[in-house]
């Protein structure tokens, strides 16, 4: 028997990222202008390093308690009180993990019985359907569309209940469409949730990159929904901090603790190192997302407009740093696009079914890279779509 | 429009009208009106490049002098101050608050250049009580910008 039998069946039948594949690619080749990264192109801003730095130095190098340091989750707590006007228990009710995709895991693992139906929103974070999948649950995908700048309607929502329905899943802004939803359509939204009785996994990590003045509308501050709701965050994102792998959840108590099982027995605690940074970025990095967060909007601004040039339709994402053109009307495929382009201008952008399969016909280009290589990356765009559009015509 | 023209500028003062104007929703006409107004007002001092002096081969000498001065009814530290500022050996001046009056920036091609303009100009000038003078050693960082810059973060080119 093949030592590949022994592979668990419902680990298997995870199909490989669609993203791998074109990760390898791009590493084998040189000088490559990347817009697909999903990260920040800003180094995590000193004071936080410096925060860093400062643990090691004072020998702050132990485990912590299991949901974090202490310091943390009040610094947490502080910061959802501040900002959504939701009060959690900093002892009972916060759990820091490692990175926001942890919470997503052990959230998940701490609410699905098997066979269980999730629904998401897609295109969508590569991770929620596998993630959904490794806790014995059943993906359901709600796709979004376009023509509402990939927002989520509740009707579509309310397609997709059935008795099994036991978890929504939200990511606004959302990686990698840029989508923001309105307080009205959350408000709809919360409703079903009560009626069919969700519970609502939140991954807001997105939620301080927001532009042109948009308030970002947290699902957890509508009346009675935060005592159905866990809501993620992390440092990453909005602190330029990915690498720090600093997330965190929130919700009522008996979530917690049942994450907390999962939590304390596959990680134990997330760095203490970290997390120390994370306390000085929460109470202290308020100027620090307001320079990136205003760099981003200027990128933002520029990219669009470049796009728009090019014939390339895409709204102008009012929050994450994303944008999501789409690219079917040059008669190819998301997968062939990004891999001509990378291939002949050595410019590098995410094919859109590696979010879904609602995702063909759109490609995922990042602004959170200079614009010095923004600029660069759409004029080899512009190069390569006049290619097409020559090889067209001479087919024609 | 504008601060947020004048903070693309304060960090790009090469920028493009038509990549500034992209960036802030409008045309490359209107950036180039809205730059014209701000050089006519004088918010918009001018344009210069940042260098790394040492490799740059520069052998000027920097220095920064700690001056006290006597203030003058009416006009304070302002008709000194800017009896100072006149010379070209002088790149900046600032009044300060603390122990002394002027922080005086000044240029020079070596240590004794520096050395005659203090004792025979600066000093001399009636009004001028002491003044102290402190050499640059090394730059580390200048105008916001780090002399000396390690290599990229090393971002993995994809993402999810």
């Amino acid at each position: 028997m093949p030592i590949s039998d022994h592979i668990a069946h419902h680990v298997r039948d995870i199909p490989k990222s669609g993203i791998r594949d074109f990760f390898e690619l791009v590493q084998s080749m040189k000088d490559v202008i990347s817009l697909g990264v999903g990260e920040p192109d800003f180094v995590t801003p000193w004071h936080i390093r410096e925060a860093a730095i400062f643990a090691l130095e004072k020998g702050r190098t132990t485990y912590t308690s299991n949901l974090g340091l202490p310091k943390l989750r009040q610094a947490v707590s502080k910061w959802t009180a501040d900002r959504f006007g939701v009060e959690y228990n900093p002892i009972t009710e916060v759990l820091v993990s490692v990175g926001a995709s942890e919470a997503i895991d052990i959230a998940l693992r701490a609410l699905l019985n098997p066979g269980d139906e999730v629904i998401y929103h897609e295109p969508c974070y590569v991770s929620y359907s596998p993630s959904i999948a490794l806790a014995f649950g059943v993906p359901v995908a709600v796709s979004t569309k376009a023509e509402d700048n990939f927002s989520l309607t509740a009707a579509a929502v309310a397609e997709k209940i059935t008795p099994r329905s036991k978890v929504l899943m939200l990511n606004f802004p959302t990686n990698p469409t840029g989508a923001t939803q309105t307080k009205e359509e959350l408000v709809k939204i919360a409703a079903l949730c009560e009626k069919h009785n969700l519970v609502v996994l939140t991954d807001e990590i997105y939620s301080e990159l927001t532009f042109d003045g948009a308030e970002h509308h947290s699902i957890v501050s509508l009346p009675g929904m935060r005592e159905r709701t866990i809501f993620l965050h992390g440092c990453s994102k909005s602190f330029a901090m990915t690498g720090f792998r600093i997330g965190y959840a929130c919700a009522p108590a008996a979530l917690i603790e049942a994450m907390m099982k999962v939590h304390q027995y596959a990680i134990m605690c997330a760095s203490i190192i970290a997390q120390e940074a994370a306390i000085e970025a929460l109470e202290n990095g308020a100027a620090s997302v307001k320079m990136m967060r205003d760099q981003y909007e200027l990128r933002r601004n520029f990219i669009v407009s470049r796009c728009h040039d090019l014939g390339l339709p895409c709204h102008s994402p009012k929050g994450s740093f994303y944008i999501f053109p789409r690219i079917d009307h040059l008669g190819i495929s998301s997968h062939e696009f990004s891999l001509g382009l990378l291939q002949t201008q050595n410019v590098a952008v995410v094919p859109g079914p590696a979010f879904g399969p609602s995702g063909e016909g759109f490609v995922r280009c990042c602004f959170a890279t200079n614009l010095d290589q923004i600029k660069i990356a759409m004029d080899r765009m512009e190069t390569f779509i006049g290619t097409l559009s020559v090889t067209g015509r001479a087919a024609a | 429009m504008d601060s947020k023209l004048l903070n693309i500028l304060a960090a790009d003062a090469h920028a493009s009208k038509d990549d500034i104007a992209r960036q802030l929703g409008t045309t490359a006409e209107i950036v180039g009106e809205r730059i014209a107004a701000l050089e006519a007002d004088g918010i918009i001092l001018g344009y210069q490049a940042i260098l790394d002096e040492e490799r740059a081969n520069s052998k000027n000498v920097t220095a920064v002098i700690e001056v006290r001065i006597t203030p003058e009814r009416g006009g304070g530290f302002n008709r000194l101050a800017g009896r100072i500022s006149q010379f070209d050996q002088v790149k900046s001046c600032y009044l300060m608050s603390g122990g002394y009056d002027l922080a005086v920036v000044v240029e020079g091609t070596d240590l004794r250049e520096i050395a005659m303009f203090v004792t025979e100009k600066l000093a001399t000038i009636e009004g001028v009580l002491s003044t102290a003078t402190s050499f640059r050693l090394k730059t580390y960082k200048s105008n916001g910008i780090l002399a000396h810059v390690d290599a990229p973060s090393g971002r993995l080119a994809v993402a999810p």
